[in-house]
């Protein structure tokens, strides 16, 4: 009996040879289209499958809803789906020749912020929904906010339900100039604005006949060709050590390969480079994979580094250049998302943190001010954070982190926070 | 300069940073063979992420008793090729110690009762990760599941309750008594599999390619004939040439209709298909969350 089979290598396809990985946020509430919208992404571009809507279309039936109800593709969860809203991020898939795109989708309502945190943290793209009748919403802000704080580099704003106003051009220009003067108080550096109709599919896939005035791309359009290649720090060399790989056999005797991910920057063979704590130099010997040896190595690539002498480095150092080195310090201030919702944060309280590859603890020394994600209103007099609460925090550590501000770097700048008794992660923080 | 890697080398390297991070959190893991696809590319990615050094987890099986007798082989092969360890949980055992009892009836599957010897053989091998190879693209519940995902002292989940996961920190924490199930390719979708499976060249089980077998057709379903299977007496017997999508047990595992012999087919069929691969599991069909249902209790 046969039982394997060689791939044929001259089968191979290459047509996904250069599709490129995108990954984008939503974030909304029930009534704003949002579901109707990643609906329709997803069965333009074929993504649902035949017996995926007919068991939506069933499990709309059972709940007496007239139309198929897209949010259930959506909502996995039994509690979810029972009282019809969104609880958890849910990840969702699709792609085109160009690219493949994972897609955060998360609840909006103010008491998930935690799960906008958490789908928002390794985007590329936010997707920023807003209902022409309403216009630029509390909601919306809360958004934009958060996309602003997590450093998501892109944002795009898709004015929806433009079918229900008419398609007028003078609604979308008002709501377009009230967001823009919204957001020149944020972080934000690329805006783009789509008019749509999520559910006429106006501007969605195809391009609008209802909106010759608007000369913008469509949403996939913009989603397939946003440029996103430069999205990673391929600047500040940065490579924290995860893994000692040490074979202990015949063929490879005294090979010590340091395993990890490239967490930015560009790594050379030969590069002269500075180990972290110790703070002795060496050369890069070797960087290795299980394909063979590679001449150079950058975000978001996995590889071994292999060093020139035999110098002491273990889980959570850092290799780096001698010309361009992180922030070394136990006094850390972030902007700190609270996420437990038993206990608020407790001043002088000791947790446990992870930061890149390293384990330490902390004190919780101050907080500095609690911000109101609706309004940026630093709020300086009731400074305890609770579930969903987002304020500046003073951080000490029992050893020193390498580090860069979250700004410069999203992997070298982000920390999170583990309760000590319960084991749960209990904040995110971005490092100023 | 082009600092630009495409999809599957993402992938891949999101995969083997997870893979990696396990060994360097836990003490004593293994990964969960199904000989399904999805379960080899992840023991490929292992021998990728530590090499040149082994694989430092055992593989562990849990044998139902109805495998198709294909996927022990290939098993077999692999773990030889790769110098793993295999450990083997059988559920033809723990039925014939008492420990379980058979389902009754026409869909009678194996299936439930391997959740009770996947427990008992994590807790006899003391093992505190089981790696599995389970994509959020597969099924509704398994898209709101965790890479780290934790599993209490009765080794069930609480989707409700789960730890937020964000950037590339993972909070592997646990206490006495409770357990991770690690899901290093929860964002590869079925094309991505093939996709990548075909670039590598990896080696593959034969029952993914087109093959003629005898098959019956049950709720719209292909079901493959075997000694294990009770078929009703107007259930006929015809041939056909099918593939597996996916490999579970012979009792389960729905064939479909192909005629695709090698990977650049399977990648074809797979782009322009309009069936999850998870349309043939009779096991997901017992209930609209039969899937959240079952991984509460411990299913993979």
């Amino acid at each position: 009996m046969k039982t394997t089979k060689d791939n044929n290598p001259d089968n191979t396809v290459e047509t996904f040879e250069d599709t490129e990985l995108l990954r984008f946020s939503t974030a909304g509430s029930v009534d704003d289209g949002k579901s109707t919208l990643i609906g329709r992404l997803l069965y333009d571009s074929k993504s649902i499958f035949e017996d995926q809507y007919d068991a939506v279309k069933s499990a709309s039936e059972r709940r007496g809803e007239e139309d198929i109800n897209l949010a259930l593709l959506t909502d996995g969860l039994k509690s979810e789906r029972e009282q019809g809203i969104t609880i958890d991020v849910a990840y969702r898939y699709f792609s085109t020749p160009k690219r493949k795109f994972i897609i955060a989708d998360s609840p909006g309502h103010i008491q998930y912020t935690r799960n906008m945190v958490t789908g928002a943290s390794t985007a590329n793209v936010s997707l920023i929904l807003i209902d022409a009748r309403r216009g630029v919403l509390e909601q919306t802000r809360r958004h934009a906010i958060i996309a602003s704080l997590l450093q998501i580099p892109h944002l795009v704003v898709c004015v929806n339900k433009m079918d229900l106003v008419d398609y007028d051009q003078a609604r979308y220009a008002e709501i377009k100039e009230e967001f823009e003067r919204f957001a020149s108080k944020l972080d934000v550096n690329d805006v783009s604005f789509i008019p749509i109709s999520a559910l006429k599919g106006d501007n969605i896939v195809n391009r609008s006949q209802n909106m010759d005035w608007f000369e913008g791309p469509t949403l996939l359009y913009y989603l397939e060709n946003v440029h996103i290649a430069s999205d990673h720090n391929f600047i500040d060399s940065r490579f924290p050590v995860q893994h000692v790989l040490r074979p202990y056999n015949d063929d490879f005797h005294d090979y010590r390969g340091y395993a990890g991910r490239i967490a930015g920057g560009i790594f050379k063979k030969g590069d002269e480079v500075m180990l972290l704590p110790t703070g002795f130099t060496t050369k890069i010997a070797k960087i290795d994979t299980f394909d063979g040896e590679v001449e150079k190595a950058f975000p978001p690539q996995s590889v071994s580094i292999l060093i020139e002498d035999d110098l002491d480095l273990s889980r959570g150092d850092m290799i780096v250049r001698p010309n361009n080195q992180p922030e070394v310090s136990q006094d850390i201030e972030v902007m700190l998302c609270w996420f437990d919702q038993d206990k608020p944060i407790q001043l002088r309280g000791k947790y446990t943190v992870l930061h890149t590859t390293n384990e330490v603890r902390c004190l919780i020394k101050e907080v500095r001010y609690k911000l109101d994600i609706n309004t940026l209103h630093r709020d300086q007099e009731d400074r305890t954070l609770k579930m969903n609460d987002i304020g500046r925090v003073v951080l000490r550590t029992t050893k020193p982190l390498y580090f860069d501000s979250y700004r410069q770097n999203r992997i070298t700048g982000s920390l999170i926070l583990i309760d000590e008794t319960t084991n749960n992660t209990v904040a995110a923080g971005m490092i100023i | 300069m082009d600092y630009n890697i495409n999809h599957l080398r993402e992938l891949e390297s999101e995969s083997i940073f997870i893979l990696r991070e396990v060994a360097a959190q836990f003490e004593n893991p293994v990964i969960l063979f199904s000989g399904g696809k999805d379960s080899i590319l992840m023991t490929y990615l292992a021998v990728k992420a530590f090499y040149p050094a082994r694989v430092p987890f055992p593989l562990l099986h849990i044998d139902t008793g109805h495998n198709f007798p294909e996927t022990l082989q290939f098993r077999d092969d692999l773990v030889e090729k790769y110098g793993l360890k295999l450990h083997v949980g059988s559920v033809q055992e723990a039925i014939e110690a008492g420990k379980a009892s058979e389902e009754k009836g026409l869909n009678a599957s194996r299936n439930l009762l391997q959740t009770n010897v996947l427990l008992e053989s994590l807790e006899k091998g003391k093992y505190d990760a089981a790696l599995g190879g389970g994509r959020r693209d597969e099924e509704k519940a398994r898209a709101k599941e965790r890479f780290f995902s934790h599993r209490d002292e009765f080794g069930q989940w609480d989707p409700k309750n789960q730890r937020p996961e964000l950037w590339n920190l993972f909070n592997g924490k646990k206490g006495m008594g409770e357990h991770f199930r690690i899901f290093p390719i929860s964002n590869w979708t079925e094309l991505d599999v093939w996709q990548y499976l075909a670039t590598e060249k990896v080696p593959l089980p034969s029952l993914y390619f087109a093959h003629t077998r005898q098959v019956f057709e049950r709720d719209g379903i292909l079901l493959a004939d075997s000694e294990f299977i009770y078929k009703k007496p107007d259930e006929e017997l015809f041939e056909e040439t099918v593939r597996c999508r996916t490999i579970g047990d012979m009792t389960c595992t729905g064939v479909w209709r192909s005629s695709a012999t090698s990977v650049q087919e399977i990648i074809e069929e797979v782009s322009t298909t309009r069936q999850t691969e998870r349309g043939g599991r009779t096991d997901d069909k017992r209930s609209e969350t039969a899937m959240e249902d079952r991984k509460k209790h411990g299913y993979f």
